[in-house]
């Protein structure tokens, strides 16, 4: 494997960068998505505004779903439910505290709001109102965020590298990391019918369709087995879950035989099936996330495994850290080892 | 209860005692066996060190038994130091951090408004919040909603904990900050009985389709002279021997 250049994510490094040469010949130059860019792969089957429909269909039996936005309805594909039910929708305008506490006292008069924005904005500016007017007094509101991780190429100011490490910290909170449209359409009446709050990464726009070809079922705290095999298990959440499954199937040609583990509940950690996984002998075990290395699934993985003095050998593929770079998400994907090439290149490092 | 911890945010529980007063004895519906009961008023405090006052006022008002004030800040005790919902029968929110309060207060509003109901929401919070961005969005939005079941009280007793709230940030001319953000506004002495409860008649008369802020001018340690003259008082100690004298100045004070 090529070493990259080491990007530490200073200001000295990135002034001093030479300009890149303009693009040529068939490969088109790629471009930072704007926020209403999908996530799919070229050609990848998708699903349009999965969350955005699901709570439209939900809706029409549960009259006590209110929606909320902080000025992005139509970037978490809230502006379908707006449509639908105008008079259950409330626009909070750019004020994410006001945001998390209206939801809460909304939740206390017995109704149950789904509530959006964009992961930073959730996790880093209202944490504090999540913390003690959501998750302390215990309100039934649903958080549901945009760009998580690493999925937006503007930069730290829109990328969610940390949201799961500051939402595993908060006692009462549910967090829920799905993977593709099929969750997310199962996940919205699941996480309604929770009773308590709940944080929930989203994918707008068009969705990619995976899981479906699965036989898989969304369940609150349950991690599934998507495949099974005998060299490396991948533990993984998110858009990680669709990697593994791609890079499982690359890997086929090596004679690698790889089992991927799809962990969507981070918290509570379905720990008695991910021991179950890790505990089998004889393989390598990688823990996948759209998250940096620090306190996310990873760490909760990590911790659980030493709890339980199941020690396979572990490896971690997740963002580095530092701040990510600003430019095209294929790019900071291959870049930062999330991308299904460069995952599985790693893999077969550590496999040697 | 102060006198249980031997210190507290005792100046401020004298400067508010008028207000809490008027709304659980004058202004307010609810029903002391029933605190969770749908058709109550809800009155939410922000500030959650005030909580020494409102306990008060939910003992006088039979919502808390008697006995129990002597447990306050007490390990176990349903009375923190910090008011908090999960811990105390007819209490609201968990505050304490400050600029939560009108947030939540949108919410219920927004709530009572959906169910059809004519409860208001009575929310309480200091003078020191307005430094907080939140509360301005929250201000900014009860107004866009027309939250005409909202009556918000601003205790302005000018003290905050690094020293004189118009000091440590300015926030004057209040009145007409909160008129230009579009809620109706009155200013009264806060310690002024008779014009505490005409501020409050008025602002649940108003036919404006607009939230009310009850703008109260109050006195740190009120009814108290020797704690009313104390310079740095956010957080009070008082010695052993003056509990006894502070409840003569208050009794004082009640039959004068």
């Amino acid at each position: 494997m090529a070493t990259r250049p080491r990007r530490a994510g200073r200001r000295e490094d990135r002034m001093s960068r030479p300009t890149p040469a303009p693009a040529t010949g068939a490969k088109p130059k790629l471009k930072t998505s704007a926020m209403i860019a999908s996530i799919a792969g070229e050609g990848q089957r998708t699903t349009a505004a999965p969350f955005g429909n699901a709570l439209v269909e939900l809706g029409k039996t549960r009259e006590d779903i209110v929606g909320l936005t902080a000025d992005l309805a139509k970037y978490t594909d809230l502006h379908i439910f707006a449509k639908a039910y105008p008079d259950r929708f409330y626009q909070m305008g750019m004020a994410e505290q006001l945001l998390m506490g209206a939801a809460s006292g909304l939740a206390h008069e017995g109704f149950t709001p789904f509530v959006t924005t964009y992961a930073v904005f959730a996790s880093r500016r209202a944490y504090d109102f999540v913390h003690q007017t959501i998750a302390e007094e215990n309100r039934n509101v649903k958080i549901v965020c945009a760009l998580p991780g690493l999925t937006s190429g503007y930069g730290p100011s829109h990328q969610a590298a940390e949201d799961l490490a500051l939402f595993r910290a908060m006692p009462n909170l549910m967090v829920i990391d799905p993977c593709d449209a099929h969750e997310i359409e199962q996940a919205v009446p699941a996480i309604a019918a929770h009773n308590g709050p709940v944080y929930m990464r989203l994918l707008r726009g068009n969705v990619p369709l995976v899981l479906d070809e699965y036989d898989y079922k969304f369940e609150i705290g349950k991690a599934k087995l998507l495949r099974d095999g005998a060299d490396v298990l991948v533990v993984s959440s998110g858009i990680m879950t669709m990697r593994a499954l791609e890079v499982a199937t690359m890997l086929e040609r090596d004679k690698v035989d790889v089992a991927v583990l799809h962990v969507p509940t981070i918290k509570p950690l379905d720990t008695a099936t991910i021991l179950r996984e890790a505990g089998r002998s004889g393989r390598l075990v990688v823990v996948a996330e759209n998250h940096t290395v620090i306190g996310g699934l990873g760490e909760a993985v990590a911790g659980a495994l030493l709890r339980a003095g199941v020690h396979p050998p572990f490896r971690q593929i997740g963002l580095p850290d530092e701040f990510l770079d600003a430019g095209a998400l294929p790019t900071l994907h291959d870049r930062y080892g999330i991308s299904a090439n460069a995952m599985a290149a790693s893999i077969k490092g550590w496999l040697g | 209860m102060g006198e249980v911890q031997g210190q507290g945010y005792i100046g401020q529980a004298l400067d508010i005692a008028d207000v809490l007063a008027v709304s659980y004895f004058h202004a307010m519906r609810y029903r002391p066996a029933e605190p969770e009961w749908e058709g109550r008023d809800r009155f939410m405090l922000s500030n959650g060190h005030y909580a020494i006052a409102l306990y008060a006022a939910l003992i006088e008002a039979g919502i808390i038994p008697q006995e129990e004030l002597e447990t306050y800040g007490s390990d176990d005790s349903r009375l923190p130091m910090s008011g908090m919902a999960s811990y105390t029968p007819g209490m609201e929110m968990s505050g304490g951090s400050l600029g939560l309060g009108l947030s939540l207060a949108v919410g219920r509003c927004l709530g009572l408004k959906r169910k059809g109901s004519d409860a208001r929401v009575y929310t309480l919070f200091s003078d020191g919040e307005l430094d907080e961005g939140s509360v301005w969005e929250a201000i900014l939005s009860a107004a866009h909603w027309k939250l005409d079941n909202l009556i918000a009280i601003v205790d302005v007793n000018n003290q905050q904990a690094d020293g004189p709230s118009t000091q440590v940030m300015a926030f004057e001319p209040l009145t007409d900050k909160l008129a230009a953000f579009g809620w109706f506004v009155q200013r009264v002495d806060g310690n002024d009985l008779d014009a505490v409860v005409a501020a409050f008649d008025v602002a649940k008369s108003c036919p404006d389709p607009k939230p009310r802020m009850i703008v109260c001018d109050t006195k740190m340690g009120k009814g108290v002279p020797f704690l009313e003259a104390r310079e740095k008082n956010h957080f009070i100690r008082v010695d052993a021997h003056e509990w006894q004298l502070a409840l003569d100045a208050l009794d004082a004070g009640r039959t004068a």
